[in-house]
């Protein structure tokens, strides 16, 4: 691991203040000073060199001590600072929002879970084989415009939505697809002050720089997360599809939020799909298909053949498809038959 | 060389730092190149001072920033119980308890840990006796090669304050964090449920 300078902050404006750029440009993740708080993306990716900060900006003590998930108004918030077990054991995620209590409880092990923050969580970065490690010399997001190893490389867990010919890694998190699912909103802090922005908008499709993940900036830092407060939160599942039953990323996996009729048809449908696709993905074509109609495995399958129909397969991930739209069909299946 | 050797001069530089460091916390935007300008005088390879509670003592280290929780355990401070396995936080052989919470040293830098640190080493009340997990471990033969072991019988014990150890099914997804190469995993199963009647607090 290179040297790096340790700083602690204790407030969001001086986490904000230490980060902002100086003057040269630099997408996120190849920025100078980064923040640290779990630590469980950043020290791995460090000690592989694939980041290479000059200066960590520790802020675990950032908002200590007040409520971490607390209602507003009309809203659930959730704080960036709440680590991935706390929040899997909070009562009122359980009850309310069983789809963010299960992208939580499926991923990582319980000692990443007790350290990992959600802010963290959904940034961390793609398990590409040939992005974390820097022998390869082509990886157009570790080294911008080197190439991609994977196009013709090992491709098995690679993207098959969202794809460009300059990176097919899959976005790996499973907590984001929650999020995208329940119309969730993130809020940043920046040099400018707080915004919220939808969080279905926070990251971004690799395109020509697939070196730039997420629309933040030097000096952002994901502070919260704002829920809905519905009935309808509660009829919601995930469903992950892996190579081993736990402490495994996702093939393929579906969040699904179904608000229904009293007469059983679809009002709205929600659908993000994780480990397909280069980034949390909405399949907002399957949603409008779903709309007021009953959920059967007809018109389930119908909903998958559209959330795929774009779907770009390289030699390793041709399977992708399928597996993801079984994937999604038996998510709209649990969901409909919950009792909420 | 002792810790207590390298004390006194890395302490120095670590103070030199630490002043350096203080700078950027300013909150206005126009302190913002001053804060900036701040970084590239501080040198990152001084030593930067530590103070760590563990198995109930202080300890005051001056270490490499990048020193994680487990090298501090193991090299500076003598305790290898905790193990190296993978060191990207893969394998879970270098689980120690944090406020009471199992993390992975391995991904844990010494110089952000914040509450008291357990270790394998501290974990046995002290007088002669052995933990209940620790003896459940024994009782049940739940090791074979034993490199794994003490973060298995520390993540165990996360594994029942957590409350997460209500059924066999349950124990195994969230024990799932360590691995065995050995493949003792029935015996540890074994292990937990054992321990967990006579584990309180």
């Amino acid at each position: 691991m290179r040297p790096f300078l340790y700083q602690r902050v204790a407030s969001v404006a001086d986490a904000v203040a230490a980060a902002a750029p100086s003057g040269q440009p630099a997408s996120l993740t190849s920025a100078p000073v980064q923040f640290l708080a779990g630590g469980t993306t950043l020290l791995d990716l460090m000690k592989l060199d694939v980041m290479q900060p000059q200066t960590l900006v520790d802020i675990n003590d950032v908002r200590r001590g007040d409520p971490h998930i607390v209602r507003r108004g009309d809203a659930l918030y959730i704080g960036a600072e709440t680590r991935m077990a706390e929040a899997a054991d909070h009562p009122d995620l359980q009850r309310d929002y069983p789809v963010v209590v299960q992208t939580l409880d499926l991923a990582a092990s319980p000692q990443i879970r007790n350290m990992a923050t959600l802010g963290g969580n959904v940034l961390q970065r793609t398990r590409c084989s040939y992005f974390r490690d820097p022998s390869w010399s082509a990886c157009n997001k570790r080294n911008p415009g080197s190439g991609c190893a994977a196009l013709d490389g090992i491709n098995r867990k690679h993207a098959v939505l969202g794809v460009s010919d300059q990176c097919i890694a899959s976005y790996v998190g499973d907590f984001a697809q929650a999020l995208i699912a329940l119309d969730a909103v993130v809020e940043i802090a920046g040099p400018g002050g707080i915004r919220l922005l939808p969080f279905a908008q926070l990251h971004r499709a690799p395109g020509d720089t697939p070196q730039i993940e997420t629309i933040l900036a030097p000096g952002d830092l994901i502070t919260g997360f704002v829920l809905p407060v519905a009935p309808w939160t509660r009829r919601s599942v995930y469903v992950k599809v892996r190579d081993r039953e736990s402490y495994e990323f996702a093939l393929a996996s579906a969040a699904v939020v179904l608000d229904m009729a009293d007469d059983g048809t679809v009002k709205g449908a929600r659908i993000a799909l994780g480990g397909v696709a280069t980034k949390p993905w909405r399949a907002k074509g399957a949603e409008g298909a779903l709309a007021g109609k009953r959920i059967d495995q007809s018109s389930a399958r119908a909903a998958a053949e559209i959330a795929f129909a774009g779907a770009q397969t390289r030699d390793g991930n041709a399977y992708k498809p399928e597996l993801g739209k079984r994937t999604l069909v038996r998510a709209l299946l649990q969901a409909s038959q919950m009792s909420i | 060389m002792t810790p207590d050797g390298l004390y006194s001069r890395r302490l120095l530089l670590a103070s030199t730092a630490t002043a350096v460091m203080a700078v950027p916390a300013l909150g206005c935007a126009q302190d913002r190149p001053a804060a900036q300008a701040a970084i590239p005088i501080a040198d990152p390879r001084a030593a930067v001072s530590v103070e760590l509670v563990v198995n109930n003592q202080k300890r005051r280290l001056a270490i490499d920033p990048r020193t994680t929780l487990l090298d501090a355990l193991r090299e500076h401070l003598g305790l290898t119980g905790a193990k190296k396995g993978c060191d990207h936080g893969q394998c879970g052989a270098c689980t120690v308890l944090v406020d009471k919470v199992r993390v992975l040293g391995c991904l844990t830098l010494a110089a952000a840990v914040r509450g008291p640190v357990t270790t394998i080493e501290g974990l046995a009340p002290g007088d002669g006796a052995l933990h209940s997990m620790q003896q459940a471990f024994i009782d049940k033969d739940a090791f074979q090669c034993g490199y794994c072991t003490p973060g298995q019988i520390l993540s165990a014990v996360g594994c029942v304050n957590e409350g997460h150890a209500e059924s066999e099914a349950d124990i195994r997804e969230h024990m799932s964090g360590n691995l065995c190469r050995c493949a003792a995993y029935p015996h540890i199963v074994a292990a937990v449920v054992a321990a967990k009647g006579s584990m309180k607090g």
